[in-house]
């Protein structure tokens, strides 16, 4: 790993689709080890900032660099091996294979063991000793040998960060973790998001303010494109820009229904 | 077979054990009670139909990858082991007849390198298009080329090359058969330990959700490439021993319809379970051979057999075994054998009048000059009389309905007896 300042930083980033420009030069840098939350209206362009940095898309222009390396317009899976994972918004899993062959996938390449069919699976002791680690972590050491298709909703969303995490990645994207969970169930996940991601550089999109301010050091605010604000959580609740551009009215509508921020 | 985890023999490694030992014994018996010509011969394209529905699968079961050119590779693999086999005939190249179907196999592997690195650029559709154009494009070569496809007439040679060593000289048709066993049964082994590395289980993600694999490291271009390789190294092993068998390779076998035949097929035996295939091959065999020798529609029956199939029962006759062994492993199987007794009655009796239909139609169409009268199962039919097409259509019409009604009774059981296994399955947890 390199001595690079940052674990992640965004260089003048844009993103245009046909005319449209969806993404509005972004710069963002972000420490190792931060958690940084990315809020934003809908149509913002979090998950769009989300496909660039991933390398699902390429940027129209800017940079990113990942621990100081250029990694714009790379593959996913390049991006993937030099130390990023990222989940995805709608559950996207192995869903005719079960729990465990799921986890195990996706600690394969980091481990080493590549394209290898001169061994057999059974046999590696450290991917299969990994993988019972990251079932225990996901708490989904019970249904191991359920199909990904058979699990709730809430466990298909505990094996989608449990997929982003097993390879062992140093920065971890999660788009939108605890979307369409419930109270109680949003509460425990963003314990075990705490757990799985502790020493790792962790960027999220979220939604929901009680887990914003619940998981994040700082947080972003996507406007249009652009990033209004990036600072500590107080400061971003007390930028009258922010206030006026979006979080007031969230936080007058979350705190009408009960949620204390 | 990793689909069927909440079912496994139990001491888990004996059974697996005892499942290749009566592989290995079917094999090594099989020309001992099947003793006639005929069948010796089935026997030998059936070992080798395994192996190429088995290289198949690894592309459509496994990978999800619906290739429509598939015997590109094992007849080009064919071809060139049926060339290698007239230069060891002519003493220009020294090797044993034995080996002749790995030569087969490398250039299986070869053409895949070649050809399967464009293909597997793309999955679904478009990898489907482009297998079918490059099985057209070598359907026209060998049209092109007939120095090396041999024109009409195709290749022929020679299996008998020299003196027999330790006895064997190939000459007669089971030590042939005994060749081809011994290529089936370690060609099917090392196709299902594939299943069981990092590369069959990426294989197996890239199935799946292609997306995903590519954001856990892996190219998924990459994963699909090497299955295609290994698939095509199978398939022209298969191709060689083809060449070794019949001692003739024509132009068909890199055809459209030997493509068609391993999906079909393949598909029928079912690809969700690596030895769907396996029961696929054994079928196409039954279905080219003696099939087609019983009737002139025989591919008419096929299609029936293919669509009823897809509608009914996508996951083979593979997926049909191991559903009821499941029930059975429950003891419930007891439970349906009415409904099955219905079933089967029923689809008999809708089959039997469209089999004389279609046999009087045929009868009408390619036999008018020798009179009208067809003997079918032990009566004679008048193709050209009212009543015997009325009793047709009244027998279908009566088995469709019957078959339809004992359809859904059945599956009113069915999914009763599945939904009190999952129940048994709850408790069990729970315990």
């Amino acid at each position: 790993m390199s001595n690079a300042p940052y674990a992640l930083e965004l260089r003048g980033l844009c993103k245009q689709f046909g005319k449209t420009e969806i993404i509005r030069s972004v710069d963002l840098c972000v420490k190792p080890g931060e958690r940084v939350a990315i809020i934003g209206p809908n149509g913002a362009g979090k998950s769009t900032l989300f496909n660039l940095i991933s390398g699902r898309f390429a940027p129209s222009s800017g940079e990113v660099l990942l621990h100081g390396a250029r990694i714009d317009g790379h593959k996913p899976y390049e991006i993937n091996r030099r130390g990023l994972s990222r989940s995805f918004q709608v559950s996207n899993l192995f869903t005719r294979l079960s729990v465990f062959e799921n986890i195990r996938c996706a600690v394969l390449w980091a481990m080493g063991y590549r394209y290898a069919f001169w061994k057999f699976l059974a046999d590696l002791d450290d991917a299969n000793e990994r993988t019972d680690e990251v079932l225990e972590m996901i708490k989904l050491d019970k249904k191991r040998d359920v199909l990904a298709t058979n699990l709730t909703y809430a466990e298909q969303r505990a094996l989608e960060i449990g997929v982003t995490i097993a390879g062992g990645s140093s920065v971890i994207l999660l788009d939108e973790p605890t979307a369409g969970m419930s109270r109680s169930e949003t509460s425990r996940f963003v314990q075990l998001i705490r757990d799985v991601t502790v020493g790792k550089t962790l960027l999220t999109v979220e939604h929901d303010m009680g887990v914003v301010f619940g998981l994040a050091d700082k947080i972003a605010v996507l406007v249009y494109g652009e990033v209004i604000a990036f600072d500590l959580p107080d400061a971003v609740r007390a930028n009258e820009r922010v206030q006026e551009a979006y979080l007031g009215s969230v936080v007058a509508e979350s705190q009408a229904a009960g949620v204390h921020v | 077979m990793q689909h069927t985890s909440s079912f496994h023999f139990k001491p888990y490694n004996v059974g697996r054990w005892l499942v290749w030992g009566i592989f290995a014994l079917v094999l090594v018996l099989a020309p001992l009670v099947w003793t006639s010509g005929l069948s010796q011969i089935m026997l030998t394209q059936m070992g080798i139909g395994i192996i190429a529905c088995l290289a198949y699968n690894l592309l459509l079961g496994q990978g999800g990858m619906l290739s429509f050119g598939h015997a590109v590779y094992s007849g080009l693999g064919g071809f060139l082991a049926i060339h290698t086999l007239n230069l060891a005939t002519s003493g220009a190249l020294p090797i044993p007849v034995s080996l002749v179907p790995l030569v087969g196999g490398v250039a299986g592997m070869s053409f895949a390198i070649l050809l399967g690195y464009v293909s597997t650029k793309k999955a679904g559709t478009p990898f489907a298009m482009i297998t079918l154009g490059i099985g057209e494009l070598i359907w026209s070569m060998s049209l092109m080329l007939p120095e090396f496809f041999g024109g009409e007439g195709g290749i022929s040679s020679n299996r008998v090359i020299g003196p027999p060593v330790m006895g064997i000289s190939f000459g007669p048709q089971i030590q042939v058969y005994y060749l081809i066993a011994i290529y089936c049964f370690i060609c099917t082994a090392a196709m299902f330990a594939l299943t069981r590395t990092p590369l069959g289980r990426m294989l197996n993600a890239v199935r799946d959700n292609p997306e995903r694999v590519a954001f856990i490291g892996y190219d998924t271009h990459w994963v699909r490439f090497m299955a295609f390789v290994i698939s095509g190294f199978f398939a022209g092993i298969a191709g060689g021993l083809g060449a070794i068998n019949t001692e003739i390779v024509t132009a068909e076998v890199v055809g459209a319809a030997r493509s068609g035949a391993y999906l079909l097929f393949t598909f029928l035996g079912g690809a969700t379970f690596f030895f769907g295939p396996i029961i696929g091959a054994v079928l196409m065999v039954v279905a080219l051979v003696l099939l087609s020798e019983l009737t002139k529609a025989w591919l008419l029956y096929m299609g029936l057999v293919f669509l009823f199939m897809v509608m009914y029962a996508p996951g083979g006759f593979a997926s049909l075994i191991m559903m009821n062994l499941r029930v059975a492993a429950f003891g419930k199987l007891r439970q349906l054998w009415t409904a099955y007794l219905a079933l089967a009655g029923t689809a008999l009796t809708a089959l039997l009048g469209a089999s004389v239909m279609i046999e009087m139609l045929y009868d009408l169409q390619l036999s008018a000059t020798l009179g009208s009268h067809l003997a079918f199962m032990g009566v004679s039919l008048d193709t050209k009389g009212v009543d015997s097409w009325f009793g047709a259509g009244f027998v279908i019409l009566t088995g469709v309905l019957l078959f339809e009604l004992s359809r859904r009774s059945f599956k009113q059981q069915w999914d009763g007896v599945q939904e009190e296994i999952e129940k048994d399955i709850k408790r069990r947890e729970t315990l």
